[in-house]
């Protein structure tokens, strides 16, 4: 670099040498904090003399005697024409350039301009998610990427997050998008053996990101073929850049703590509402409530003997176990990045080690990660690279999240239990104490007496040789590995027995899974310009293969709790092993035109071929187009000055989903069926040979604008997706022995519209701008072939409504008369208008079912804030899910169900009927009767919300403190997550999506799919995280 | 040159990746080459008992639900399963989880066995072999038809068998899915005849002894329970018929003494912590549960873990009441309850993998007695002494005579209490649980909503 600048240096001075013509000398500053500009040309108008700003951002160069002006200019920043004047000393500050649209976009197999896009792709920088604490990346995209809908399924570490793009695109097959990280699609699942999902982008370092790019229409995503359909997400990591070496060290440290408590019952409030449910009965049975056989007395002897007997002298005595289920969160951060490299290397290191524990009790999480990326440009004609990357992750994890060991369900233990047994002072419930007190499993116990931790190794490489074959053409190759290795571990130590009941003399367990995911491809890139053409074609080829082997062992009767591997168990209870495996081989080709900078066209198709597929349809081929029109570039726009850019683009395509299963389409026996130590096996899937993807034709017309310069521009998209052949679990008599079979029958809509809106307010000192988005997708099933799929408790499937649909009797309050609930009955009189009479429990069932509210939400929006005033910067983040709703009903039946059960209630069961005439919405408390607490839509309710997501404060030390200890950059800030949120829902957090995982309730579908979604049961909020960090540059 | 070697390359590695489109999957088999041999045929049967094994049949389900639905006099149900709490309280819906699941699995098993009987000519080792397995096959199928049309349709004998609506019998393994899938139900006549006729061929078939899996008595033990519900209360001919077949079937298996009476009471429990995991002579059919493989349900309902006995456990869901603990006689050894709190739970149950019994001799005892009491008859002994029998093995003395049937069906109830013969009783002998009639809607169980969503030429039961 010096000597680069030596030479521009001696350049200058030659030019002045010969032209003995005036030398005008300055500074080029940033305008956004004053410090110096290195590398910046300066260029005299019209002409080829220039200079080049030195390290300490100053020039010198020689101009013409009079006149003229210079033009300075940089790669990102705004060049800026100045007028020599009579002047010699010319300072001036550069700011950034505000046009957006001027960045690159990730495509898959290439890049293009985003003034060129003619498909909907949105962009997630590394830089804009940079000081915000996320341990896993795919919670960048929420509320920053239009149209797609992230949620975390709860506020556990590691947990699964779901993620739709343009909305839930099927119904049995896969709805998530496809993850590219470099090239190589990635592995997105992995089976746990305990617990809810767990999220596999968690091996992922976000600090690494350089950007994300969500391919959200067909014509973006199509040339991922038949797995484009849910959208494609590309990351791309950072690289290094030729120039000086830049090191960066941040490290951030905070706690946390739920979001939310609810409330319930105190110990007099539940004594007061059990006697109200007990009396009903007693009187019910003609029996006073002091007689030894009647309800009232059970409540007593209940409150009794789950109190230790404490209830019988201190009934006012509390417990509120939630303080048992939370702990303060803790997190810390260090994150190292090195980059830098010569016109020959270039390189970017980096290394993040971070720990977390939970808001939830005993729960933690800590993640090494370490990556080199490197390029190298052998010689003048190919160039290669690669990329590696590691990671480690350890989770001390909670069960899911119907377990009884669940933190969280404590909430439903009496409220004068005590926290411990106070003869042995250990937890209650916990051996040699009684150890059924404690209405349910007190699950502090499997936290102090258990531990279940899983482990895994990630490594992320891919190396690549790029070739120029003649001029224009380049050929392309890549190799990636994406290799998981998990390890889980748990021991349950005899303490644990009335949870596990199988831990008489202690429970192990451990289980191994180990995903190979390799990912070659090769490809051409021609590019060509002719006159006003532009051409760009890739061509290539992709194969997959991806293997997941499993294996796990359980063990029962150890010596002791000191012995914990199963090498010490006496007997080994379980034991199995799995392997999975499919492999995709595809062709594809892309042509991007361009003529006169105005009129755009993209074709792409691509051939699919899959192991998934069925022997009559191994190979899918999906082609798309699009068109783009920049109008702006037109002659009668060009003079309308607050109109910067206006563009106008049309894409069309099919895309397919082929996550349907590794072998859907076969008909099976699994040898998994013996008997009392003999062998065995069943017919385990009934086959079809014709499956074949799911197959979504897309349309989106979409209009990118930039008005004022560009300080204000934007895209508004309109899209349909059109889903047909949805791969249903379809079902079939079960009297066939099989519960359904898989085939392509039926179709969905997916329509929407998206807005994003990104404004520099103010672009002086103080510097504000806005960036704002929404989206807004309508989901309907529009034929399933008359196919009705029900998940547990309410969500189905049903033509003419939307995927997961929450489908039950509705509600109709309390009869005033007589405290029953009431339900409509919703039936078609004869004359087809609605009976809207109500009948109580004793005619439920003659109530129909009907669609009372839906799991996505109608709008999903995001709004940003960033202001920056000399060394400050702060960033304000929120983002909102309106128009969906959640089922509580999993625990509301027990927990906010007047007293059906002994469970401790919430707070707003106290106003239960009660009186004759009394208007209320919660019906009369019978103890065990189920008056209300029957599935209904009582418990569907309003799950929109607004949440101050992030808020960051930092402020950067000057450059001139700085140079002095050679920094070159020092940044403290503050960071804020969840810190506010605006919502009715009744329960802990709106932000929610049980992992009912192994609950036996219903168990007809896989609770975790399209269908079952917004569903809270007793599920971990998200936490409200204070973050202090430090960025050190230099 | 450099251009063409590119290309070159691109062509041979698409080519060379097509096979690799090929997959085989790793824990499981195509159909075709399933069911191929000898060997195939046996472990299929296996995997039949495997599905019989299920939490959902006879892993306890079935046992539970005929015990818990509409029972609120015997049993205070404090779980918080829906679908056992809605039995319970006798307000099932068309949803209810534990309907489907067991109807869903009985019919798995039938399947299952269905594939036996479909690839029985490939045992050809030896006559006695291929006999066997095929009436193993036909008792795992004769079972299940015989718990759904029980548990989904009316009992025999409310109203017209011929007409009655039954459920559907399955006699063929499902190989691909058809029209022919979708079955209307049979009538109650029909499968009761199917069953018979199974269980008949299968007495036939299977050897007297034969390990832990069905035998002659299983078969036999079965037809004495099918008989006895067609034998009603012995007030028409056809009834006094068939409590004539129902009285020789549990006389056969009496007589065979291959499966004696238990000295005490109290020994025929607790078979995984005292019993080596070995089923007592007297279970005449069990499902074994080993720490290895099984769970036992009703351990699971009725169960509840007790500090002082190490290796029980249960979510202590299913209370009983102090009305029925009053109903045992002072020294009856079978007034078996375990106090935990101030709440009793049947000891019955507490073993953790304890197995499951599904008929013991002291049913056929009773059976024996109610039919020949009701014929006037004393085939194999007097009603007197088979009841005096059962008593006297509780530790109660010797009854001098019987007041009626009342004293057989009451000594019935108590010896059998919780092992899931309540319901059916009390349908048989036309009853009333808990206040509601023998005959109420209410306690015939819902065809699942999901199967009648599914198959249009289904019919749903009164009531839902």
């Amino acid at each position: 670099m010096k000597k680069f600048l030596l030479l521009c240096f001696s350049f200058v001075f030659v030019l002045s040498a010969w032209a003995q013509e005036r030398v005008i000398t300055g500074r080029v500053s940033s305008s956004e904090d004053g410090s110096a500009l290195p590398g910046v040309n300066v260029v005299v108008k019209g002409t080829t003399t220039g200079s080049v700003t030195d390290a300490d951002g100053k020039y010198s160069l020689s101009v013409p005697s009079s006149g003229g002006s210079l033009v300075f200019s940089f790669i990102g920043l705004k060049t800026t024409e100045i007028e020599i004047g009579d002047r010699t000393i010319i300072d001036i500050q550069l700011g950034l350039d505000v046009t957006q649209l001027a960045e690159i976009v990730v495509t898959g197999f290439g890049s293009q301009i985003k003034q060129d896009l003619t498909g909907n792709v949105a962009s997630v920088k590394g830089s804009d998610i940079a000081s915000i604490q996320m341990p896993t990346l795919d919670a960048a995209l929420q509320g920053r990427a239009a149209g797609v809908f992230v949620t975390n399924s709860s506020g556990k570490l590691g947990q699964a997050v779901t993620v739709r793009v343009r909305g839930t695109g099927s119904i049995s097959a896969g709805s998530e998008p496809l993850y590219v990280v470099d090239g190589v699609p990635i592995t997105t699942s992995v089976n746990n053996a305990y617990g809810g999902a767990t999220n596999p982008l968690v091996d992922i370092n976000p600090s690494d990101i350089e950007s994300m790019e969500v391919l959200k229409d067909a014509s973006a995503a199509a040339i991922y073929g038949s797995r484009a359909a849910n959208g494609v997400i590309l990351i791309t990591t950072k690289r290094g850049k030729s120039g000086k070496t830049s090191v960066s060290i941040n490290y951030s440290t905070g706690t946390s703590k739920e979001t939310r408590r609810v409330d319930f019952l105190n110990s007099e409030q539940y004594a007061e509402l059990i006697f109200r449910a007990a009396k009903y009965n007693d009187d019910l049975n003609g029996l006073p409530t002091n007689d030894p056989s009647s309800d009232s007395q059970y409540a007593r002897d209940l409150m009794s003997y789950h109190s230790f007997g404490q209830w019988d002298t201190d009934p006012k005595k509390t417990y509120n176990w939630q303080d048992q289920a939370f702990q303060e969160g803790k997190v810390n951060q260090l994150d190292l990045q090195l980059s830098g490299g010569n016109e020959k290397t270039k390189f970017f290191a980096s290394m993040q080690h971070l720990e977390q524990e939970g808001i939830m009790y005993g729960t933690k999480l800590t993640r090494t990660t370490g990556r080199v990326n490197l390029d190298q440009k052998a010689n003048d004609w190919f160039n290669f690279g690669v990329t590696m990357s590691m990671a480690r992750t350890l989770n001390v994890r909670l069960p899911n999240d119907g377990a009884f060991s669940n933190p969280l369900q404590s909430v439903a233990l009496l409220p004068m239990t005590p926290f411990n047994d106070p003869t042995t002072k250990l937890p209650t419930g916990t051996p040699p104490g009684d150890i059924n007190v404690g209405l349910y499993y007190n699950p502090r116990i499997s936290l102090d007496y258990g531990r279940y931790e899983q482990e895994s190794f990630r490594n992320l490489s891919n190396i690549y040789g790029t070739a120029k074959l003649l001029s224009g053409l380049t050929f392309q190759t890549e190799f990636g590995v994406d290799i998981l290795a998990q390890n889980e571990e748990g021991y349950f130590q005899t303490q644990t027995i009335r949870n596990q009941t199988r831990a008489t003399n202690g429970v192990g367990s451990n289980a191994s899974a180990f995903v190979v995911n390799l990912n070659a491809q090769n490809y051409l890139t021609y590019t060509k310009d002719i006159g006003k053409s532009s051409l760009n074609v890739v061509g290539g080829m992709q194969y997959q293969q991806s293997s997941a082997r499993y294996s796990d062992v359980e063990g029962l009767d150890f010596p002791s709790d000191s012995y914990k591997k199963i090498n010490s168990a006496a007997t080994k209870s379980d034991g199995s092993s799995e392997e999975t495996a499919f492999s995709f081989n595809s062709l594809f080709l892309r042509a991007n035109y361009k003529f006169n900078n105005k009129y755009l066209a993209t074709f792409s198709v691509r051939r699919d071929g899959s192991s998934r597929f069925g022997s009559n349809a191994r190979y899918g081929v999906f082609p798309a187009g699009s068109v783009g029109w920049v109008i702006s570039e037109e002659n009668f726009l060009k003079s309308v000055s607050p109109i910067s850019f206006l563009k106008l683009r049309a894409s069309y395509g099919q895309v397919g989903n082929a996550e349907i299963g590794d072998f859907p389409q076969r008909t099976l026996f699994s040898g998994d069926a013996g008997y009392a130590g003999a062998a065995g096996q069943r017919p385990s899937q009934l086959g079809n040979p014709d499956l074949r993807w799911e197959t979504t034709d897309q349309v989106d017309i979409g209009l990118d604008f930039g008005f004022f310069n560009n300080r204000l521009t934007g895209e508004i998209d309109y899209y349909e997706k059109n889903t047909t052949g949805l791969l249903l679990n379809v079902n079939i008599p079960r009297t066939t022995g099989f519960r359904s079979q898989n085939r392509n029958v039926g179709s969905l809509q997916n329509r929407g519209f998206e807005l994003v809106l990104n404004s520099q307010n103010l672009v002086g000192k103080l510097k504000w701008s806005t960036s704002f988005n929404i989206g807004y997708n309508e989901n309907k099933v529009i034929n399933t072939q008359g196919q009705i799929i029900d998940a547990q408790f309410f969500n189905r499937v049903q033509e003419g409504q939307p995927v997961g649909v929450f489908y039950t009797v509705e509600y109709a309050g309390v009869d005033p008369a007589n405290g029953d609930a009431l339900f409509y009955k919703n039936t078609r009189n004869p004359d087809g208008s609605l009976d809207r009479s109500t009948v109580n429990r004793l005619g439920y069932n003659q109530a129909q079912r009907t669609a009372v509210g839906k799991p996505n939400p109608d709008y999903i929006a995001g709004l940003t804030n960033n202001l920056s005033y000399k060394g400050f910067d702060l960033s304000v983040f929120f983002n909102g899910v309106f128009g969906n709703q959640i089922s509580t009903y999993g625990m509301g039946r027990f927990s906010s169900a007047n007293m059906r059960f002994e469970d401790n209630q919430t707070v707003d069961q106290l106003a239960a009927w009660t009186t004759p005439g009394q208007i209320t919405n919660i019906p009369q408390a019978r103890f065990f009767q189920n008056n209300g607490a029957q599935l209904s839509s009582r418990y569907v309710v309003d799950g929109s919300f607004i949440r101050l997501r992030n808020v960051t404060l930092g402020y950067s030390l000057p450059t001139s403190l700085l140079t002095r200890v050679k920094l070159e950059r020092v940044r403290l800030y503050v960071s804020g997550l969840n810190l506010l949120t605006i919502t009715n829902y009744p329960f802990w957090d709106p932000e929610v999506n049980a992992d009912l995982q192994g609950q036996p309730l219903a168990g007809n579908v896989n609770p975790t799919n399209n269908v079952a979604q917004a569903n809270d049961f007793y599920t971990p909020p998200q936490p409200r995280t204070i973050m202090f960090g430090v960025n050190i540059g230099f | 040159m450099k251009k063409l070697i590119g290309l070159l390359l691109l062509f041979a590695v698409v080519t060379s990746c097509d096979d690799k489109l090929n997959i085989e999957p790793f824990q499981q088999l195509d159909q075709a080459k399933a069911v191929s041999t000898e060997k195939d045929v046996l472990v299929t049967l296996i995997g039949a008992y495997d599905g019989l094994q299920s939490v959902n049949a006879y892993g306890g389900d079935m046992h539970t639900l005929s015990e818990l639905t509409g029972n609120t006099e015997d049993i205070f149900f404090t779980g918080t399963f829906a679908g056992l709490s809605d039995a319970w309280k006798a307000e099932m819906a068309a949803t209810n989880g534990d309907a489907s699941n067991m109807w869903t699995r009985a019919y798995d098993v039938i399947n299952r066995a269905n594939n036996v009987l479909s690839g029985i000519d490939k045992i050809t080792s030896s006559t006695s072999a291929k006999d066997r397995v095929e009436g193993e096959a036909l008792f795992l199928r004769a079972a299940m038809h015989f718990e759904v049309v029980r548990l989904y349709a009316k009992t025999w004998d409310d109203g017209d068998n011929n007409t009655n609506a039954g459920v559907p019998i399955l006699l063929q393994p499902t190989k691909t899915s058809s029209s022919a899938d979708f079955r209307p139900r049979n009538t109650v006549a029909q499968v009761y005849q199917q069953v018979i006729d199974d269980l008949t061929r299968a007495e036939l078939l299977l050897p007297a002894s034969n390990s832990i899996y069905a035998n002659k008595n299983s078969a036999a033990a079965l037809l004495a329970r099918v008989k006895l519900t067609q034998g009603v209360t012995g007030s028409t001919p056809t009834q006094l018929a068939a409590l004539a077949e129902a009285r020789n079937a549990a006389d056969r298996v009496i007589a065979s003494n291959r499966n004696p009476l238990a000295p005490s009471f109290a020994s025929l429990w607790f078979t995984f912590l005292t019993n080596g995991g070995n089923s007592p002579a007297e279970y005449i059919f069990s499902m074994k549960v080993t720490n290895q493989d099984g769970v036992n349900a009703l351990n699971t309902y009725f169960g509840i873990g007790v500090s002082s006995i190490s290796g029980t456990a249960g979510r202590g869901d299913c209370k009983i009441t102090a009305a029925h603990r009053a109903k045992y006689a002072v020294g009856d050894t079978r007034n078996y309850f375990e106090q935990v709190g101030s709440n009793f739970y049947s000891r019955k149950h507490l073993d953790r993998f304890g197995n499951v019994p599904l008929v013991r001799t002291a049913e056929m005892f009773l059976t024996r007695a109610e039919a020949n009491f009701r014929l006037g008859t004393a085939v194999g002994d007097t009603p007197l002494n088979d009841v005096n029998r059962i008593r006297n093995r509780a530790g109660l003395a010797n009854l001098t005579s019987l007041n009626g049937i009342g004293d057989i069906l009451n000594e019935r109830y108590l010896e059998l209490a919780f092992e899931g013969s309540r319901l059916h009783d009390i349908k048989r002998t036309r009853g009333s649980q808990s206040g509601l009639p023998w005959n109420s809607p209410k306690l015939v169980f819902p065809i699942p909503q999901v199967e009648i969503d599914t198959n249009k030429e289904l019919r749903q039961n009164e009531g839902y």
